[in-house]
Protein backbone atom coordinates (compact mmCIF):
# COMPACT_ATOMS: atom_id res chain seq x y z
CA UNK A 1 0.00 0.00 0.00
CA UNK A 2 1.69 3.22 -1.32
CA UNK A 3 2.59 5.41 1.86
CA UNK A 4 2.77 9.42 2.19
CA UNK A 5 5.13 12.19 3.39
CA UNK A 6 2.33 14.52 4.88
CA UNK A 7 2.52 18.76 5.54
CA UNK A 8 3.19 18.87 9.83
CA UNK A 9 1.68 22.66 9.13
CA UNK A 10 -0.77 24.67 7.08
CA UNK A 11 0.83 27.06 5.06
CA UNK A 12 2.39 27.28 1.81
CA UNK A 13 4.25 24.41 0.41
CA UNK A 14 7.79 24.80 -1.25
CA UNK A 15 9.88 22.37 -3.51
CA UNK A 16 12.91 24.17 -3.28
CA UNK A 17 15.30 26.18 -0.67
CA UNK A 18 15.05 29.63 -2.83
CA UNK A 19 13.49 30.10 -6.25
CA UNK A 20 16.90 29.94 -7.98
CA UNK A 21 17.89 26.35 -6.57
CA UNK A 22 16.93 22.89 -7.96
CA UNK A 23 14.38 21.20 -6.22
CA UNK A 24 14.87 19.14 -2.56
CA UNK A 25 13.95 16.27 -4.29
CA UNK A 26 12.28 15.03 -7.44
CA UNK A 27 10.01 12.13 -8.52
CA UNK A 28 12.09 9.24 -9.22
CA UNK A 29 14.30 10.28 -6.27
CA UNK A 30 14.70 7.95 -2.97
CA UNK A 31 14.21 9.53 0.20
CA UNK A 32 15.25 8.01 3.69
CA UNK A 33 13.97 8.86 7.10
CA UNK A 34 15.18 12.64 7.96
CA UNK A 35 15.45 13.88 3.99
CA UNK A 36 14.58 17.58 3.73
CA UNK A 37 11.52 17.14 1.12
CA UNK A 38 10.54 20.57 0.76
CA UNK A 39 9.32 23.62 3.20
CA UNK A 40 6.26 25.08 4.77
CA UNK A 41 6.30 28.59 4.89
CA UNK A 42 3.93 29.72 8.25
CA UNK A 43 3.26 33.25 8.74
CA UNK A 44 6.87 34.08 6.97
CA UNK A 45 8.58 31.36 9.13
CA UNK A 46 10.14 28.72 6.64
CA UNK A 47 9.93 25.14 8.67
CA UNK A 48 11.88 21.85 6.85
CA UNK A 49 9.40 19.06 6.25
CA UNK A 50 11.54 16.27 6.44
CA UNK A 51 10.46 12.51 5.32
CA UNK A 52 9.33 10.50 8.01
CA UNK A 53 9.63 7.29 6.17
CA UNK A 54 11.73 5.98 3.20
CA UNK A 55 10.85 5.29 0.02
CA UNK A 56 10.75 6.11 -3.64
CA UNK A 57 8.74 9.29 -4.49
CA UNK A 58 6.09 7.96 -7.16
CA UNK A 59 4.42 11.80 -7.19
CA UNK A 60 4.18 15.33 -5.51
CA UNK A 61 0.67 15.94 -4.68
CA UNK A 62 0.80 19.89 -4.42
CA UNK A 63 2.68 21.87 -6.93
CA UNK A 64 5.42 24.60 -5.54
CA UNK A 65 4.25 27.20 -3.73
CA UNK A 66 0.74 25.81 -3.27
CA UNK A 67 -1.83 26.11 0.16
CA UNK A 68 -1.78 23.02 2.36
CA UNK A 69 -3.53 22.26 5.22
CA UNK A 70 -1.72 20.45 8.04
CA UNK A 71 -2.13 16.27 7.41
CA UNK A 72 -2.49 17.29 3.57
CA UNK A 73 -0.64 14.65 1.76
CA UNK A 74 2.70 16.38 0.41
CA UNK A 75 4.64 13.29 -1.83
CA UNK A 76 3.22 9.94 -2.52
CA UNK A 77 5.53 7.32 -2.22
CA UNK A 78 5.81 4.57 -4.30
CA UNK B 1 -17.49 64.50 4.53
CA UNK B 2 -16.35 64.16 1.17
CA UNK B 3 -15.92 60.74 1.68
CA UNK B 4 -18.86 58.42 1.90
CA UNK B 5 -17.68 54.90 1.26
CA UNK B 6 -14.55 53.70 2.06
CA UNK B 7 -12.20 50.55 0.72
CA UNK B 8 -9.90 49.04 3.21
CA UNK B 9 -6.82 47.81 1.74
CA UNK B 10 -5.39 45.67 4.03
CA UNK B 11 -6.75 42.65 6.95
CA UNK B 12 -6.14 41.45 10.41
CA UNK B 13 -6.61 43.86 13.54
CA UNK B 14 -5.53 47.14 11.42
CA UNK B 15 -8.87 46.41 8.99
CA UNK B 16 -10.88 46.05 11.87
CA UNK B 17 -9.73 49.03 13.86
CA UNK B 18 -10.40 51.03 10.09
CA UNK B 19 -14.01 49.73 10.19
CA UNK B 20 -14.58 51.40 13.37
CA UNK B 21 -13.07 54.78 12.86
CA UNK B 22 -15.56 55.20 9.46
CA UNK B 23 -18.71 53.70 11.52
CA UNK B 24 -18.06 56.19 13.88
CA UNK B 25 -17.84 58.81 11.16
CA UNK B 26 -20.78 57.38 9.52
CA UNK B 27 -18.80 56.25 6.41
CA UNK B 28 -19.80 52.68 4.75
CA UNK B 29 -17.29 50.16 4.07
CA UNK B 30 -15.98 48.29 1.56
CA UNK B 31 -13.45 45.03 3.23
CA UNK B 32 -11.47 43.98 0.29
CA UNK B 33 -10.25 40.46 0.97
CA UNK B 34 -8.31 37.56 -0.19
CA UNK B 35 -10.17 34.34 -0.24
CA UNK B 36 -8.54 33.33 3.01
CA UNK B 37 -10.34 36.13 4.50
CA UNK B 38 -13.61 35.52 3.70
CA UNK B 39 -14.72 34.68 7.11
CA UNK B 40 -12.35 37.09 8.59
CA UNK B 41 -13.89 39.56 11.91
CA UNK B 42 -12.85 42.34 9.07
CA UNK B 43 -15.51 41.18 6.25
CA UNK B 44 -18.04 40.25 8.94
CA UNK B 45 -18.16 44.39 10.00
CA UNK B 46 -17.79 45.65 6.61
CA UNK B 47 -21.06 46.96 4.82
CA UNK B 48 -19.89 44.97 2.19
CA UNK B 49 -16.90 42.90 0.61
CA UNK B 50 -14.91 42.42 -2.28
CA UNK B 51 -12.70 38.86 -2.78
CA UNK B 52 -9.42 40.46 -4.33
CA UNK B 53 -7.98 37.21 -4.64
CA UNK B 54 -5.88 33.88 -3.91
CA UNK B 55 -4.70 33.12 -0.38
CA UNK B 56 -1.29 34.67 -1.08
CA UNK B 57 -0.79 38.13 -0.55
CA UNK B 58 1.38 38.81 -3.86
CA UNK B 59 -1.74 37.36 -5.58
CA UNK B 60 -4.17 39.92 -3.64
CA UNK B 61 -3.36 42.43 -1.19
CA UNK B 62 -0.18 43.79 -2.99
CA UNK B 63 -1.88 43.74 -6.08
CA UNK B 64 -2.75 46.89 -7.50
CA UNK B 65 -4.73 46.29 -10.23
CA UNK B 66 -7.14 43.80 -8.05
CA UNK B 67 -7.44 45.95 -5.48
CA UNK B 68 -8.14 49.29 -7.41
CA UNK B 69 -10.92 47.41 -9.19
CA UNK B 70 -12.22 46.46 -5.81
CA UNK B 71 -12.73 50.17 -4.93
CA UNK B 72 -14.23 50.74 -8.42
CA UNK B 73 -16.67 48.20 -8.77
CA UNK B 74 -18.34 48.74 -5.31
CA UNK B 75 -18.36 51.85 -5.91
CA UNK B 76 -15.63 53.30 -2.81
CA UNK B 77 -14.49 56.89 -3.20
CA UNK B 78 -11.31 56.44 -0.88
CA UNK B 79 -8.85 54.27 -0.21
CA UNK B 80 -7.20 53.55 2.99
CA UNK B 81 -4.12 50.86 3.41
CA UNK B 82 -3.20 50.32 6.26
CA UNK B 83 0.20 49.37 7.33
CA UNK B 84 2.32 47.15 5.39
CA UNK B 85 1.30 45.43 2.03
CA UNK B 86 0.65 48.83 -0.30
CA UNK B 87 0.06 51.67 2.11
CA UNK B 88 4.01 52.76 1.79
CA UNK B 89 3.80 52.06 -2.01
CA UNK B 90 3.66 55.80 -3.77
CA UNK B 91 2.65 54.32 -7.34
CA UNK B 92 -0.29 52.51 -5.53
CA UNK B 93 -1.23 56.13 -4.06
CA UNK B 94 -0.68 57.70 -7.61
CA UNK B 95 -3.00 54.98 -9.26
CA UNK B 96 -5.50 55.48 -6.74
CA UNK B 97 -5.63 59.42 -6.77
CA UNK B 98 -5.31 59.03 -10.96
CA UNK B 99 -8.81 57.07 -10.74
CA UNK B 100 -10.23 59.77 -9.51
CA UNK B 101 -10.28 58.05 -5.77
CA UNK B 102 -9.01 59.53 -2.27
CA UNK B 103 -5.96 58.09 -0.73
CA UNK B 104 -5.85 57.79 2.86
CA UNK B 105 -2.31 59.09 3.54
CA UNK B 106 0.30 61.30 2.02
CA UNK B 107 0.82 62.72 -1.52
CA UNK B 108 2.24 59.82 -3.22
CA UNK B 109 5.75 62.55 -3.95
CA UNK B 110 5.80 62.70 -0.34
CA UNK B 111 5.63 58.72 0.15
CA UNK B 112 8.33 58.04 -2.11
CA UNK B 113 10.99 61.13 -1.04
CA UNK B 114 10.54 59.89 2.79
CA UNK B 115 10.95 56.15 1.45
CA UNK B 116 14.21 57.11 -0.45
CA UNK B 117 16.83 57.26 2.99
CA UNK B 118 19.09 59.49 1.38
CA UNK B 119 16.43 61.83 0.51
CA UNK B 120 14.79 61.73 4.09
CA UNK B 121 18.03 62.00 5.55
CA UNK B 122 18.62 65.50 3.20
CA UNK B 123 15.20 66.61 3.89
CA UNK B 124 15.66 66.05 7.95
CA UNK B 125 18.93 67.87 7.71
CA UNK B 126 17.58 70.79 5.45
CA UNK B 127 14.61 71.47 8.51
CA UNK B 128 17.30 70.89 11.22
CA UNK B 129 16.45 67.49 12.48
CA UNK B 130 19.94 65.71 13.86
CA UNK B 131 20.35 62.74 11.72
CA UNK B 132 22.92 60.11 12.60
CA UNK B 133 26.47 61.18 12.20
CA UNK B 134 28.32 59.48 9.33
CA UNK B 135 30.46 59.31 6.45
CA UNK B 136 29.43 62.17 3.58
CA UNK B 137 28.44 59.60 0.95
CA UNK B 138 30.71 56.64 0.49
CA UNK B 139 34.39 56.13 1.60
CA UNK B 140 37.01 55.12 -1.10
CA UNK B 141 40.23 54.58 0.91
CA UNK B 142 41.26 53.42 4.67
CA UNK B 143 42.65 57.04 4.61
CA UNK B 144 39.47 58.58 3.93
CA UNK B 145 37.78 56.44 6.53
CA UNK B 146 39.95 57.29 9.32
CA UNK B 147 39.00 60.88 9.19
CA UNK B 148 35.38 60.44 8.77
CA UNK B 149 35.98 58.19 11.97
CA UNK B 150 37.59 60.96 13.66
CA UNK B 151 34.95 63.47 13.29
CA UNK B 152 31.99 61.13 13.39
CA UNK B 153 33.53 59.82 16.78
CA UNK B 154 34.43 55.80 17.94
CA UNK B 155 32.64 53.16 17.95
CA UNK B 156 31.60 53.32 14.07
CA UNK B 157 29.75 51.19 11.88
CA UNK B 158 30.94 50.39 8.80
CA UNK B 159 28.44 49.64 6.10
CA UNK B 160 27.94 47.87 2.39
CA UNK B 161 25.89 49.85 0.60
CA UNK B 162 24.08 46.40 -1.03
CA UNK B 163 23.70 45.40 2.24
CA UNK B 164 20.38 45.88 4.31
CA UNK B 165 18.37 44.26 7.47
CA UNK B 166 21.77 44.14 9.28
CA UNK B 167 24.06 42.31 6.68
CA UNK B 168 27.30 43.82 6.14
CA UNK B 169 27.78 45.42 8.79
CA UNK B 170 31.08 45.78 11.61
CA UNK B 171 31.77 48.12 14.72
CA UNK B 172 35.40 49.42 15.00
CA UNK B 173 36.10 50.14 18.60
CA UNK B 174 39.69 52.44 17.07
CA UNK B 175 41.86 53.17 13.83
CA UNK B 176 43.62 50.51 13.98
CA UNK B 177 40.30 48.32 14.36
CA UNK B 178 39.07 50.77 11.30
CA UNK B 179 41.73 49.91 9.19
CA UNK B 180 41.81 46.24 8.72
CA UNK B 181 37.67 45.85 9.10
CA UNK B 182 37.87 48.62 6.09
CA UNK B 183 39.72 46.38 3.26
CA UNK B 184 37.82 42.97 5.59
CA UNK B 185 34.10 44.34 5.01
CA UNK B 186 35.25 45.40 0.55
CA UNK B 187 36.21 42.33 -0.10
CA UNK B 188 32.97 40.78 1.92
CA UNK B 189 30.78 43.25 0.61
CA UNK B 190 31.91 42.85 -3.21
CA UNK B 191 31.53 38.61 -2.72
CA UNK B 192 27.90 38.54 -1.23
CA UNK B 193 26.12 41.48 -2.81
CA UNK B 194 28.61 42.05 -5.79
CA UNK B 195 29.40 45.60 -4.78
CA UNK B 196 31.97 46.60 -2.32
CA UNK B 197 31.03 50.68 -1.69
CA UNK B 198 30.63 50.93 1.81
CA UNK B 199 29.78 53.96 4.22
CA UNK B 200 29.75 54.81 7.80
CA UNK B 201 27.84 55.78 10.99
CA UNK B 202 28.39 56.68 14.22
CA UNK B 203 27.52 53.48 16.48
CA UNK B 204 24.79 54.54 19.14
CA UNK B 205 25.28 51.45 21.90
CA UNK B 206 21.87 50.74 24.25
CA UNK B 207 20.17 53.26 21.61
CA UNK B 208 16.77 53.38 22.77
CA UNK B 209 14.22 53.50 19.80
CA UNK B 210 11.94 56.50 20.50
CA UNK B 211 9.02 57.62 17.76
CA UNK B 212 6.99 60.58 17.54
CA UNK B 213 3.54 60.81 15.87
CA UNK B 214 2.61 63.47 13.71
CA UNK B 215 -0.64 64.68 12.26
CA UNK B 216 -0.84 67.07 8.89
CA UNK B 217 -2.99 68.39 6.40
CA UNK B 218 -0.41 69.51 3.68
CA UNK B 219 -0.03 72.70 5.16
CA UNK B 220 0.35 72.48 9.23
CA UNK B 221 1.25 69.53 11.29
CA UNK B 222 1.17 68.81 15.11
CA UNK B 223 2.49 66.01 16.75
CA UNK B 224 0.94 63.86 19.36
CA UNK B 225 3.72 63.11 21.48
CA UNK B 226 6.31 59.83 21.30
CA UNK B 227 6.31 56.46 21.98
CA UNK B 228 9.36 54.55 23.29
CA UNK B 229 9.14 50.98 21.34
CA UNK B 230 12.67 49.34 22.86
CA UNK B 231 11.58 46.17 23.78
CA UNK B 232 12.38 43.87 20.29
CA UNK B 233 12.74 41.03 19.02
CA UNK B 234 14.57 40.31 15.14
CA UNK B 235 13.70 44.17 14.95
CA UNK B 236 10.17 43.38 15.54
CA UNK B 237 8.06 45.32 18.81
CA UNK B 238 6.85 43.54 21.09
CA UNK B 239 5.76 46.09 23.58
CA UNK B 240 5.34 49.90 22.91
CA UNK B 241 4.42 52.71 25.50
CA UNK B 242 3.75 56.29 25.35
CA UNK B 243 5.13 58.69 26.42
CA UNK B 244 8.57 57.37 26.76
CA UNK B 245 10.07 57.11 30.74
CA UNK B 246 13.20 57.96 29.17
CA UNK B 247 12.73 62.08 28.33
CA UNK B 248 12.39 64.36 30.43
CA UNK B 249 10.23 67.55 29.60
CA UNK B 250 12.52 69.39 27.89
CA UNK B 251 13.97 66.46 25.60
CA UNK B 252 10.43 65.79 25.10
CA UNK B 253 9.69 69.51 23.39
CA UNK B 254 12.85 68.85 21.84
CA UNK B 255 12.19 65.44 20.03
CA UNK B 256 8.39 66.28 18.95
CA UNK B 257 9.10 70.06 17.89
CA UNK B 258 12.18 68.49 15.99
CA UNK B 259 9.48 66.09 14.42
CA UNK B 260 6.35 68.92 13.88
CA UNK B 261 9.80 70.69 11.86
CA UNK B 262 10.01 68.06 9.43
CA UNK B 263 6.77 67.40 8.73
CA UNK B 264 6.11 70.62 7.83
CA UNK B 265 8.78 71.03 5.71
CA UNK B 266 7.85 68.61 3.66
CA UNK B 267 3.99 69.39 3.62
CA UNK B 268 3.23 66.29 5.19
CA UNK B 269 -0.87 65.48 4.95
CA UNK B 270 -2.05 62.58 7.12
CA UNK B 271 -0.85 60.78 10.30
CA UNK B 272 2.87 59.22 10.28
CA UNK B 273 6.00 58.62 12.58
CA UNK B 274 9.35 59.89 12.96
CA UNK B 275 11.42 57.16 14.10
CA UNK B 276 14.84 58.39 16.20
CA UNK B 277 17.63 56.45 17.98
CA UNK B 278 17.81 58.16 21.22
CA UNK B 279 21.54 57.54 23.21
CA UNK B 280 20.92 57.68 26.92
CA UNK B 281 24.20 58.51 27.76
CA UNK B 282 24.59 61.77 26.15
CA UNK B 283 21.01 62.43 25.66
CA UNK B 284 21.26 63.24 21.81
CA UNK B 285 18.59 61.67 19.61
CA UNK B 286 19.03 60.89 15.72
CA UNK B 287 16.32 61.09 13.43
CA UNK B 288 16.12 57.56 11.54
CA UNK B 289 13.49 57.34 9.01
CA UNK B 290 9.79 58.42 9.02
CA UNK B 291 6.72 55.98 8.04
CA UNK B 292 4.34 57.77 5.92
CA UNK B 293 1.22 55.33 7.05
CA UNK B 294 -1.07 54.81 10.61
CA UNK B 295 1.44 52.00 12.61
CA UNK B 296 0.88 48.86 14.30
CA UNK B 297 1.08 50.77 18.11
CA UNK B 298 -1.05 53.78 17.47
CA UNK B 299 -3.36 53.04 20.29
CA UNK B 300 -0.97 53.76 23.19
CA UNK B 301 -0.60 57.49 21.60
CA UNK B 302 -4.56 57.18 21.75
CA UNK B 303 -4.59 56.64 25.20
CA UNK B 304 -2.81 59.18 26.15
CA UNK B 305 -3.79 61.92 24.05
CA UNK B 306 -7.99 60.82 23.64
CA UNK B 307 -6.87 61.72 19.77
CA UNK B 308 -8.52 58.89 17.64
CA UNK B 309 -6.05 59.17 15.12
CA UNK B 310 -7.29 56.62 12.34
CA UNK B 311 -10.56 59.56 12.49
CA UNK B 312 -8.46 62.27 11.96
CA UNK B 313 -6.36 61.24 8.88
CA UNK B 314 -9.58 59.67 7.27
CA UNK B 315 -10.62 63.69 8.09
CA UNK B 316 -7.73 64.91 6.60
CA UNK B 317 -7.77 62.40 3.84
CA UNK B 318 -11.26 64.32 3.08
CA UNK B 319 -9.96 67.40 3.16
CA UNK B 320 -10.42 69.16 6.15
CA UNK B 321 -8.22 71.18 7.65
CA UNK B 322 -6.39 70.04 11.21
CA UNK B 323 -9.18 70.15 13.66
CA UNK B 324 -6.43 70.34 16.77
CA UNK B 325 -3.52 73.14 17.60
CA UNK B 326 -0.64 71.87 19.24
CA UNK B 327 -2.02 73.30 22.46
CA UNK B 328 -5.00 71.44 22.21
CA UNK B 329 -3.15 68.12 22.67
CA UNK B 330 -2.11 67.30 26.32
CA UNK B 331 -0.26 64.40 27.14
CA UNK B 332 -2.07 62.38 29.63
CA UNK B 333 -0.80 59.44 32.30
CA UNK B 334 1.01 56.26 30.50
CA UNK B 335 0.00 53.34 28.07
CA UNK B 336 1.05 50.41 27.34
CA UNK B 337 0.21 48.00 24.12
CA UNK B 338 1.55 44.38 24.03
CA UNK B 339 1.71 42.00 21.23
CA UNK B 340 -0.19 39.42 21.38
CA UNK B 341 1.09 37.08 18.39
CA UNK B 342 0.27 33.49 17.30
CA UNK B 343 3.42 32.71 18.01
CA UNK B 344 5.36 30.08 20.63
CA UNK B 345 7.88 31.46 23.49
CA UNK B 346 8.71 28.35 24.92
CA UNK B 347 9.44 26.94 21.25
CA UNK B 348 11.92 29.84 19.87
CA UNK B 349 8.86 31.82 18.61
CA UNK B 350 7.58 29.20 16.14
CA UNK B 351 4.25 30.31 14.56
CA UNK B 352 1.36 28.52 15.95
CA UNK B 353 -1.84 29.18 14.10
CA UNK B 354 -4.88 27.53 14.97
CA UNK B 355 -8.51 27.57 15.74
CA UNK B 356 -10.25 29.70 18.47
CA UNK B 357 -11.48 27.61 20.73
CA UNK B 358 -12.31 29.52 23.43
CA UNK B 359 -11.62 33.92 23.86
CA UNK B 360 -11.98 35.82 26.85
CA UNK B 361 -11.20 39.66 26.65
CA UNK B 362 -10.63 41.53 29.81
CA UNK B 363 -13.01 44.18 30.49
CA UNK B 364 -12.08 47.55 32.04
CA UNK B 365 -12.04 51.49 31.43
CA UNK B 366 -8.43 51.29 30.89
CA UNK B 367 -8.21 48.39 29.67
CA UNK B 368 -8.57 48.14 25.20
CA UNK B 369 -7.57 45.15 22.97
CA UNK B 370 -7.70 45.37 18.89
CA UNK B 371 -8.06 42.00 17.66
CA UNK B 372 -9.10 39.73 14.49
CA UNK B 373 -10.12 37.12 16.78
CA UNK B 374 -13.48 35.42 17.61
CA UNK B 375 -14.14 32.32 19.48
CA UNK B 376 -14.15 29.73 15.96
CA UNK B 377 -12.32 31.72 13.99
CA UNK B 378 -9.28 29.63 12.34
CA UNK B 379 -6.29 32.06 11.80
CA UNK B 380 -5.18 31.81 8.13
CA UNK B 381 -1.03 30.83 7.47
CA UNK B 382 -0.88 32.77 4.65
CA UNK B 383 -0.08 36.29 6.79
CA UNK B 384 1.72 37.56 9.62
CA UNK B 385 1.37 36.48 13.15
CA UNK B 386 -0.16 39.36 15.01
CA UNK B 387 -3.46 38.49 16.54
CA UNK B 388 -4.07 41.75 18.34
CA UNK B 389 -2.37 44.18 20.85
CA UNK B 390 -3.49 44.42 24.61
CA UNK B 391 -3.51 48.25 25.38
CA UNK B 392 -3.42 49.70 29.07
CA UNK B 393 -3.83 53.10 30.44
CA UNK B 394 -2.99 54.27 33.68
CA UNK B 395 -1.93 57.64 35.65
CA UNK B 396 1.48 57.06 35.81
CA UNK B 397 4.00 54.48 34.51
CA UNK B 398 3.69 51.59 37.34
CA UNK B 399 0.20 51.87 37.53
CA UNK B 400 0.41 50.88 34.03
CA UNK B 401 2.29 47.96 34.53
CA UNK B 402 0.24 47.20 37.10
CA UNK B 403 -3.00 47.19 35.20
CA UNK B 404 -1.78 45.44 32.03
CA UNK B 405 -0.29 42.60 34.68
CA UNK B 406 -3.55 42.26 35.53
CA UNK B 407 -5.17 42.33 31.96
CA UNK B 408 -3.03 39.85 30.94
CA UNK B 409 -4.08 37.59 33.38
CA UNK B 410 -7.99 38.37 32.34
CA UNK B 411 -7.09 37.41 28.67
CA UNK B 412 -7.36 33.95 27.98
CA UNK B 413 -6.64 32.55 24.16
CA UNK B 414 -7.66 29.14 23.91
CA UNK B 415 -6.92 26.97 21.12
CA UNK B 416 -3.27 27.78 20.08
CA UNK B 417 -0.13 29.28 21.76
CA UNK B 418 0.74 32.89 22.02
CA UNK B 419 3.01 35.64 23.57
CA UNK B 420 0.98 35.92 26.80
CA UNK B 421 3.12 34.56 28.58
CA UNK B 422 6.22 36.48 27.19
CA UNK B 423 4.20 39.63 28.12
CA UNK B 424 3.32 37.93 31.93
CA UNK B 425 7.14 37.57 32.27
CA UNK B 426 7.77 40.91 30.58
CA UNK B 427 5.05 42.86 33.55
CA UNK B 428 7.06 40.93 36.36
CA UNK B 429 10.62 42.09 35.24
CA UNK B 430 12.65 44.38 37.42
CA UNK B 431 14.29 45.83 34.68
CA UNK B 432 11.22 46.52 32.48
CA UNK B 433 10.11 48.53 36.03
CA UNK B 434 12.85 50.38 35.98
CA UNK B 435 12.44 51.00 32.56
CA UNK B 436 16.37 49.82 32.09
CA UNK B 437 15.91 48.26 28.51
CA UNK B 438 16.98 49.28 24.66
CA UNK B 439 17.09 47.88 21.34
CA UNK B 440 19.34 45.20 22.14
CA UNK B 441 18.05 44.27 25.66
CA UNK B 442 15.38 41.30 24.81
CA UNK B 443 17.02 38.85 23.00
CA UNK B 444 19.98 38.29 25.89
CA UNK B 445 17.47 38.19 28.19
CA UNK B 446 15.14 35.87 26.45
CA UNK B 447 18.22 33.69 26.69
CA UNK B 448 18.84 34.36 30.32
CA UNK B 449 14.94 33.58 30.94
CA UNK B 450 13.62 31.12 29.22
CA UNK B 451 9.39 31.53 29.02
CA UNK B 452 8.21 28.21 30.04
CA UNK B 453 5.63 25.92 28.16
Amino acid sequence: MAEQIVSPLPGTFYRKPSPDEPNFKDEGDTVAVGDVIGLVEVMKTFNEVKADKAGTIASFAVDNEEAVMAGQPLVELG
Amino acid sequence: MAISKLLIANRGEIAVRIIRAAQALGIRTVQAHSMADADSLAVQMADEAVNIGPPHAAKSYLKVDAVLEAAKSSGADAVHPGYGFLSENAAFAQAVEDAGLIFVGPKPETISRLGDKAAARAAAEAAGVPTVPGSAGLIDSVEAAREAAERIGYPVMIKASAGGGGRGIKIAENADELAKLVSQARSEAQAAFGDGSLYMEKLVRNARHIEVQVLGDGTDAVHCFERECSMQRRRQKVWEEAPSAALDDAKRQAICTSAVDLARSVGYRGAGTLEYLYDDASGAFYFIEMNTRIQVEHPVTEMITGIDLVQEMIRIAAGEKLRLKQSDIALKGHAIECRINAEDPSNGFMPAPGTVERLVVPEAAHVRFDTLLYEGYTIPPFYDSLLGKLIVHGPDRATAIDRMAAALDGLTIEGFKTTVALHKALAQSADVRANAIHTQYLEPWLEAHPIPS
